[in-house]
């Protein structure tokens, strides 16, 4: 969450002029008082904007200065072709460049556009935005201290686990003998291994890397529809792969089950077939929902003290003040659901792989 | 709404990230990493196994050496009893041993005195003999010396014969 540096800047704005950065197109205007007065603040578009992906890394803005770091645009579009440029051509979202701009309403919001024809077309777009940037940083950071961790474990052989080693050990103890061999079996868990601990760790150290406002941090990668939906595709995929023909036969013809609600109209076959799309579809949800609610909270205590600043600063330092305190309640419990996120997934991931490689007698 | 609305790009890079990242962890993380686990795991308990099995040899070796030193303090009893008994048997029978020993000697004794008695008897009884003739010799003597004083002599000895 960028909730901590926008307090910092709440603060140095109080003191200056009011909602100078809040919905971003004081591009080149004067810092007059007066056009920012006019300025309406608006607390939808302020929190959309926080928990959206964007084109370039917004590090902190001082009044007129917005300090981000630019990211590649990629893009290839039917009209124009292949296009590669550093999103700081846009000088945030307010420049055309090669006929590609940053739509500021409509169905587009934020993303890049190609103006074709006077309609906003969207080309097909495989920029390095700054959830793909996060989320790369944070997959460095796995490999990092994963390697680092079993290299420690192949030098020391046999004896107590040290720093690092000894903080990830017992979560790697706790999901293989609380989650994966309740869930899975004894006979089948270690296949699975591998992929639990890398979503565990994947989704809380995103988490945990979301709510930290400053720069590897930051990004809602886990609460962003797109990479939960990769994380369920995964879960989704590795439970087919695996199941088992009892799997299969639980789905087309489940026993158990009056005969009538499975001929001549499969009903029932039909709530299994759509149960096996719904489980990684709630996972995608519960995650991208869980994660992004929690954000959203946040920005919203924060954007009470703009709501009430505008109508008087006193009042919205007095706001502060409250809004701060419940912010950091809301931090706390953040860092509780960061974990819980973590554990239900992949909690839920192995049951369903348990279910779909159990053996039926 | 474009929060809910899944990005061609982002899914890509993500696939493409997390599809390698797995791969790598599992080769270079978790396998090294589960397996040492599983080895240390492994090896406290096979030490915890021996370590028990240690305390019950142990534990066996104990009761062994409990039964031997009861089995041994139980035939100490039995050879003392053994020894008591023989002991007190070793006397009885000395005893008794000594009980006919002694009567044999007081019997040996016995007629040793009835024997000595008997001959002391016979010896006296020889003697009177011898002095019988003696006096009969005597009398014998005074009776030539004067008839009629040998008849009261022998008269008299006679009587005196029959004092005695």
């Amino acid at each position: 969450m960028k909730n901590i540096h926008r307090f910092l800047l709440i603060f140095f704005l109080a003191l200056n002029v009011m909602p100078v950065f809040a919905s971003g197109d004081e591009h080149a205007e004067p810092a007059s008082q007066e056009t920012h007065e006019k300025e309406k603040f608006e607390p939808g578009n302020f929190i959309m904007d926080h928990i959206a992906d964007s084109y370039d890394w917004h590090v902190f803005s001082v009044g007129d200065f917005h300090a981000t770091m630019p990211l590649p645009v990629i893009v290839y579009s039917q009209h124009s072709g292949f296009h590669m440029f550093m999103s700081s051509n846009f000088h945030h979202g307010h420049s055309v460049y090669e006929g590609f701009s940053i739509a500021n309403e409509g169905e587009y919001r934020g993303k890049v556009v190609e103006m074709v024809n006077g309609h906003e077309v969207r080309p097909f777009d495989i920029s390095m935005t700054k959830n793909v940037v996060a989320m790369l940083i944070s997959m460095v950071i796995l490999l990092w201290v994963f390697i680092s961790v079993a290299k420690s474990y192949t030098r020391r052989k046999g004896k107590a686990p040290v720093g690092l080693q000894s903080f990830v050990e017992p979560i790697i103890i706790f999901i293989r003998d609380e989650i994966a061999k309740p869930a899975i079996g004894e006979k089948t868990y270690a296949k699975y291994m591998p992929y639990l601990l890398t979503i565990f760790f994947f989704i809380w150290l995103n988490n945990l890397m979301g709510m930290v406002p400053f720069l590897p941090g930051g990004a809602n990668v886990t609460g962003n529809i797109t990479i939960t939906m990769v994380l369920a595709l995964f879960t989704f995929v590795i439970t087919s792969v695996n199941a088992n023909k009892s799997y299969w036969k639980h789905i087309v013809n489940t026993p158990g089950v009056p005969w009538w609600l499975k001929f001549p109209v499969p009903l029932m076959p039909l709530v299994e077939v759509m149960g096996v799309f719904t489980k990684p579809f709630v996972l995608m949800v519960r995650l991208f929902a869980n994660i992004t609610a929690g954000h959203m909270i946040v920005l919203a205590f924060v954007s009470l003290i703009f709501i009430f600043g505008q109508i008087s600063p006193g009042l919205g330092y007095g706001t502060s003040v409250v809004s701060v305190l419940f912010v950091v309640f809301m931090d706390m419990l953040e860092l509780l659901v960061a974990l819980i996120q973590a554990y239900v997934f992949t909690l839920l991931s192995a049951l369903y792989f348990g279910m779909a490689t159990e053996e039926h007698h | 709404m474009g929060l809910v609305t899944p990005e061609l790009g982002t899914f890509i890079w993500m696939l493409l990230a997390f599809a390698i990242v797995l791969f790598i962890l599992k080769k270079f993380a978790w396998k090294p990493i589960l397996s040492a686990l599983k080895e240390r795991e492994d090896s406290i308990e096979g030490a915890l196994r021996s370590a028990e099995r240690a305390k019950e040899e142990m534990a066996a070796l104990q009761a062994d050496n409990e039964r031997i030193l009861q089995e041994a303090r139980k035939e100490r009893e039995a050879m003392l009893k053994e020894a008591k008994e023989m002991g007190s048997k070793l006397v009885s029978e000395a005893k008794q041993k000594a009980t006919l020993e002694a009567d044999k000697v007081i019997e040996s004794a016995r007629i040793n005195i009835e024997s000595e008695k008997s001959a002391a008897l016979n010896e006296i009884k020889a003697q009177v003999a011898l002095l019988s003739v003696e006096i009969a010799e005597k009398i014998l003597r005074q009776q030539f010396a004067d008839d009629q004083q040998q008849k009261d002599y022998f008269k008299k000895l006679m009587d005196e014969v029959k004092l005695n």
